[in-house]
């Protein structure tokens, strides 16, 4: 099959739309008839990347490719960046602010949860800038 | 055992039904913090948590659990109902903290 590809703005502002990308991903998924544990790997790097993107960086879009052998995700926005990509990968570690943990997020487990559902994971950020991360997982 | 089954034998009340007629449980998860329960709660679990708001519902429809169980007499806001209602989520509720709540639940699935 050709490629097919998604594209979603993600409301920084709106804490309960988050997660509309993701469940409109996890649809599309279905539709083609993949695998239900590749669907929810897709569908949970998703929607932490969209809250990650809700609590840190006022929103931005996200880009998703599907072709016959791997689901490809782009993550962009222009928040104000990681500063340090390797601490933020640890678990636990988080800058979330108080609000955001009484809403249940912000535990440090965004970005590893989203490395551990996919097969490969690429962050570039610059501070002040924004960050895109890249996300791929095969099918 | 179905949600709706087990919320019977433990008294649990049922505040959206959803699936829960439909679901089986397999396992029993604990937690409040969203992103751990992605990362680790199972397909089929029933979820045992304090936070009672539209995230929640999320995280229970990508996470596949079975349904969500409310303890410590903590309510689902309006906007959590609503979207539970859309998306077919079993919510129960209960006045026991979450061990009371869980050991109940274990008892009669035989876990």
């Amino acid at each position: 099959m050709n490629a097919i590809q998604l594209h979603y703005e993600v409301d920084g502002t709106d804490f309960t739309r988050a997660g509309e990308a993701s469940a409109a991903v996890k649809k599309a998924l279905r539709q083609l008839g993949v695998r239900p544990d590749i669907i929810r790997k897709v569908a949970i790097a998703l929607y932490e990347g969209e809250i990650n993107m809700v609590i840190h960086a006022e929103g931005g879009y996200i880009d998703v490719s599907i072709d016959q052998s791997s689901i490809q995700m782009a993550l962009c926005d222009h928040g104000k960046g990681i500063e340090n990509i390797d601490l933020a990968m640890k678990e636990g570690y988080s800058t979330a602010p108080d609000e955001v943990r009484s809403l249940g997020f912000g535990a440090g487990m965004g970005l590893p949860n989203m490395k551990k559902n996919t097969d490969e994971m690429h962050i570039e950020s610059t501070v002040g800038v924004g960050t895109n991360v890249y996300m791929t997982v095969y099918l | 055992m179905t949600p709706i089954e087990l919320a019977k034998q433990c008294n649990f009340s049922v505040i959206n039904e959803g699936e829960g007629n439909d679901r089986q449980i397999d396992g029993i998860y604990c937690c409040d913090l969203l992103s751990v329960v992605m990362g680790r709660a199972k397909a089929n679990d029933l979820w045992i948590t304090v936070m009672g708001n539209l995230n929640t519902v999320a995280v229970a429809v990508l996470s596949d659990v079975s349904c969500i169980l409310l303890a410590e007499g903590i309510t689902m806001d309006d906007t959590g109902i609503q979207k539970a209602k859309q998306q077919d989520v079993c919510v129960l509720a209960t006045e026991q903290p979450v061990f009371e709540a869980a050991m109940c639940a274990a008892k009669v699935l035989s876990l």
